[in-house]
């Protein structure tokens, strides 16, 4: 096992295809990270303990909470966040569909929506209203747009 | 200035009649007819704004990060009552990065909220400001909180409204605790009940409500030495600036607030609050950006709330009608100033001839309420229109034949003004036909299992939205023939920027991507805050008349470039139309060099002597499971009466939003404070319990969407408020259908509905 710290440390991964490497301290979160640090600040801040998923990142594959994610723990590996979707300026399939669904309010708790979205939709293109329902249930939206992003998440699955 | 006039207006504003003294200039323009065509009001369009929500770019005030930035925290007091004796900031300002602390020995004479410090020498609830630490980054700000010493002496506290109203609570003034909050009589109430044949009293009870935005509140203020430049998530940017100005005693030039995107504030963010001051009094300090934005604990305590309301009400009811109505309330307003008075839909909804309501404001140690949408219609509407059921039921008569008694009625039975316009039974008539209501059964209908009952219930809403002056906009051409308007207003997620884009682009002649929104800025003129359901109302005339003015002068120049006479041509879709020749807009700007058309526009006060209203009435259709007391809530009908719809797509939005906000407020939403402590034990999302996307049934969104042409000339009023309303007592009312249990406490918990089905049963 490998100790490191207590103080700001070099960490590199990948994050939206680009290899950085950040100058954080251990026990600095993801969150904090690809914000402050690099600036990605799609990704919100609203509970940072866990309990509203607005900070969902997707994390080799997984989406996963990043305030609840060190930082540290990420070395090598590939970060996913809001600002990496697009393509040539084209939105994915995922985006467009919320847009065409009005699927947010606010628009505060839309990334990390759009993110858990995006990850069900690479585990299960085939998802239906159910597993879409079931993967937004951890991403709180105070306004409420709920329906619309089911129906988003379900025209998405249809589409891609 | 020719045909400038000096004039009285009066709107409405949570349920509060207001006057006040604006300058009007020119003539308005007619509201549409109804059924009027029109190439963008009425359509439903995707938010302008799209893509930047689901791209991430989307600026908030959380991802304000500037050069050099500081970051502010706040030290809040432990203790619910004590005053502060003495503070030690000698380790804290020792630690390296401490940049400033202030706190009540140090801080400047700042007169702020109706006080003559924001330092309180007794602090009076857990979460009251004690001292704010400015460092260089977060992490050392919050060490240096732990690091301040304080020392406090403990006063006696009561936190619980119906503790505080005893008399034997401790006196947090000298006058008591309970305040008197307005009270209304119509005709002869104690007559009405000796007429009565039936009488239904009974006490009800709401509790505290977080409003929990998700985007807490926030400041990141930025001095350049002359002028103060405050970027801010708030509802009311001009009300941002003129606190800050006041409290700082600052020339209005001088303060420059900037709210390009805020994420939600539900009532809670009109107006700024002392995170704003440290940031500005910090960087003005030391030159340098400062943030200072609350943590969600901290927006749980000291950012507003819902005030829990404790409400008898007493109706009587004779030959299926009801002849008297009584309410009283009281409101845990903590240590707001003012009380959301629950008796607004009392005193205005129903046309019954006796009617009388007192409220009463109680303070206890506890954050201080703010608006929280439709502030006291919420709690107000819980408890009448439960209790019309109740009445309903005591004279056998079925609940929505009853409130259409009452509901007919054109004339405003407060102020004995007509309506513009109201068109209440069209939605009962929509929503009965949609939620099956002629298949309701008065005892109810078997569920979904044996041990499930289902029932179907409705109630009716009233609120305002009439909107008002002032407020202004502007709309000028680039040369590319596409338009900027500038409105001095912010979008807190309604849609106001699609609406407003969609408003100008019908009146100019435009599609809706050639034109750009500018707001959230207060560089631009005045615009309302966007609280009381008045936005679009206050804004949307003042749009129109400006981008039909900036249609006539670009006609008039198209003339002139063309050589053809105005009047022969026509703007459609940004292309220039005259008798056999259609020439872009571009075309004829690009010959104009630099010229610049502006149109200006402003908002025309209301017509007197007319009351301006929304109505709307849901159903709900429920099912509940007699064993273990959960409420399932299958099926929501909302339909509004908010006269023109300019957007189908973003009004339906918000509809759904307001029934899921409802939704928690009806099962699941109550903060719980303990007593002794005084401390709020679920000031997070895991325990305070907001709905979730499997707690959204179905629901159906419906408008009667005729325009109010006597309201504005955009026919059009407010929905921001409306949707919240009635949800709560519908849900409740259908619990009652089902099951035969009244359940008279929201949040309807598990717990509080087993306790109702037990007395129901005992009485059965």
């Amino acid at each position: 096992m490998q100790f490191r710290g207590p103080g700001a440390l070099d960490i590199s991964l990948n994050v939206n295809g680009q290899d950085v490497t950040v100058h954080v301290p251990p026990h600095r979160s993801l969150l904090d990270t690809v914000r402050e640090s690099l600036g990605l600040t799609g990704t919100k801040k609203v509970c940072n303990e866990g309990d509203c998923g607005a900070c969902t990142v997707i994390v080799d594959g997984r989406p996963v909470y990043s305030c609840l994610t060190l930082a540290i723990a990420c070395e090598g590996r590939t970060v996913e966040t809001i600002e990496g979707l697009s393509r040539d300026g084209k939105l994915h399939v995922v985006q467009q569909a919320f847009i065409d669904h009005d699927a947010y309010q606010c628009g505060f708790c839309t990334p990390g929506q759009v993110m858990s979205v995006v990850a069900l939709l690479r585990a299960n293109p085939a998802a239906r209203e159910d597993d879409v329902r079931r993967a937004v249930a951890g991403n709180l939206c105070r306004c409420g747009a709920y329906n619309n992003i089911v129906a988003a998440g379900v025209a998405a699955a249809k589409k891609s | 200035m020719p045909g400038l006039r000096v004039l009285v207006s009066k709107d409405e504003f949570e349920g509060e009649i207001y006057t006040s003294t604006v300058i009007v200039e020119g003539n308005d323009l007619p509201a549409p007819k109804d059924g009027a065509d029109s190439s963008e009001i009425g359509r439903a369009r995707p938010r302008v704004d799209g893509r930047s929500r689901v791209s991430g770019t989307a600026r908030y005030t959380q991802d304000v990060i500037l050069p050099g930035m500081l970051h502010a925290l706040i030290l809040r007091s432990p203790y619910p009552r004590a005053r502060v004796r003495a503070i030690d900031t000698k380790k804290a300002e020792a630690l390296p990065g401490v940049r400033g602390i202030l706190h009540r020995f140090n801080v400047p004479e700042i007169e702020f909220r109706s006080e003559k410090t924001i330092f309180r020498e007794e602090v009076r609830f857990v979460g009251d400001d004690v001292a704010a630490v400015v460092a260089d980054d977060e992490d050392i700000a919050r060490v240096a909180l732990g690091l301040i010493a304080v020392d406090y002496e403990i006063l006696p506290h009561v936190v619980d409204l119906e503790e505080a109203i005893r008399d034997k609570a401790p006196k947090l003034t000298p006058e008591g605790n309970v305040f008197d909050a307005g009270s209304y009589k119509r005709g002869d109430a104690r007559k009405g009940f000796k007429d009565a044949v039936v009488t239904v009293e009974a006490t009800y009870r709401t509790s505290t409500q977080m409003h929990n935005a998700l985007e807490t509140h926030g400041a990141v203020a930025s001095w350049d030495g002359d002028r103060l430049t405050v970027w801010e998530s708030t509802q009311g940017i001009f009300e941002v600036r003129n606190m800050i100005k006041n409290a700082l005693k600052m020339d209005p030039a001088k303060v420059h607030v900037i709210c390009e995107y805020m994420g939600g504030g539900f009532g809670a963010k009109l107006g700024t609050y002392k995170y704003s001051l440290y940031a500005s009094l910090f960087s003005m300090r030391l030159g340098r950006p400062v943030r200072c934005i609350l943590s969600r604990r901290e927006e749980n305590l000291a950012a507003g709330n819902r005030s829990a309301t404790l409400q008898h009400l007493r109706l009587g009811g004779k030959d299926g009608r009801i002849v008297a109505l009584e309410h009283e309330s009281w409101s845990n307003s903590g240590q707001g100033r003012w009380a959301a008075n629950p008796t607004g839909p009392t005193n205005t909804l129903y046309d019954i001839a006796n009617i009388a309501s007192t409220a009463h404001r109680v303070m206890t140690n506890a954050g201080a309420l703010s608006a929280f949408r439709a502030p006291g219609y919420v709690e107000g509407t819980f408890a009448l229109e439960s209790a019309v059921d109740e009445l309903a039921a005591a004279m056998n008569v079925d609940p929505l034949t009853l409130r259409r008694r009452h509901a007919r009625s054109a004339i405003d039975p407060r102020t004995g003004n007509r309506y513009t316009l109201k068109r209440l039974m069209d939605c009962y008539a929509i929503g009965a036909k949609e939620i099956g209501w002629s298949k309701r059964k008065a005892a109810g209908m078997r569920g979904s299992a044996p041990h499930r009952r289902r029932g179907l219930g409705m109630a009716t809403q009233i609120c305002g939205g009439g909107g008002g002056p002032p407020a202004y906009a502007d709309v000028h051409f680039e040369t590319d023939g596409t338009a900027v308007l500038r409105v001095g207003v912010q979008d807190i997620g309604t849609g106001t920027r699609t609406a407003v884009a969609q408003i100008c682009a019908d009146e100019i002649g435009l599609t809706l991507d050639q034109v750009t929104v500018r707001i959230g800025d207060t560089d631009a003129p005045y615009g309302p805050g966007s609280g009381g359901s008045v936005t679009l109302a206050s804004i949307g005339p003042a749009v129109r008349l400006a981008a039909n003015e900036a249609r006539a002068k670009l006609l008039a120049a198209a003339g002139g470039v063309l050589e053809v006479r105005a009047d022969e041509l026509r703007l459609e879709r940004g292309v220039v139309v005259s008798k056999g020749a259609r020439t872009p807009l571009r075309e004829i700007l690009s010959k104009l060099s630099s010229s610049t058309i502006v149109g200006t526009g402003l908002r025309h006060p209301n017509p007197t002597g007319l009351a301006i209203k929304t109505f709307g009435a849901h159903f709900a259709q429920v099912e509940v499971d007699v064993r273990t007391g959960e409420i399932f809530v299958e099926k929501i009908v909302a339909v509004h009466d908010i006269g023109r719809i300019v957007n189908p797509l973003t009004a339906a939005s918000q509809v759904q939003g307001g029934v899921m906000q409802a939704l928690g407020f009806a099962l699941t939403e109550e903060r719980i404070v303990d007593r002794g402590l005084g401390r709020v034990m679920n000031a997070n999302l895991e325990w305070y319990e907001i709905p979730t996307a499997m707690d959204a049934p179905e629901i159906v969104v419906r408008f009667v969407d005729t325009p109010d042409r006597k309201a504005n000339n955009l026919g059009a009023k407010g929905l921001g408020e409306p949707p919240i309303i009635p949800t709560a007592a519908a849900v409740a009312n259908a619990v009652a259908n089902a099951t035969g249990a009244r359940v008279r406490h929201a949040p309807m918990t598990r717990a509080r509905v087993l306790e109702a089905l037990a007395i129901a049963g005992a009485m059965a």
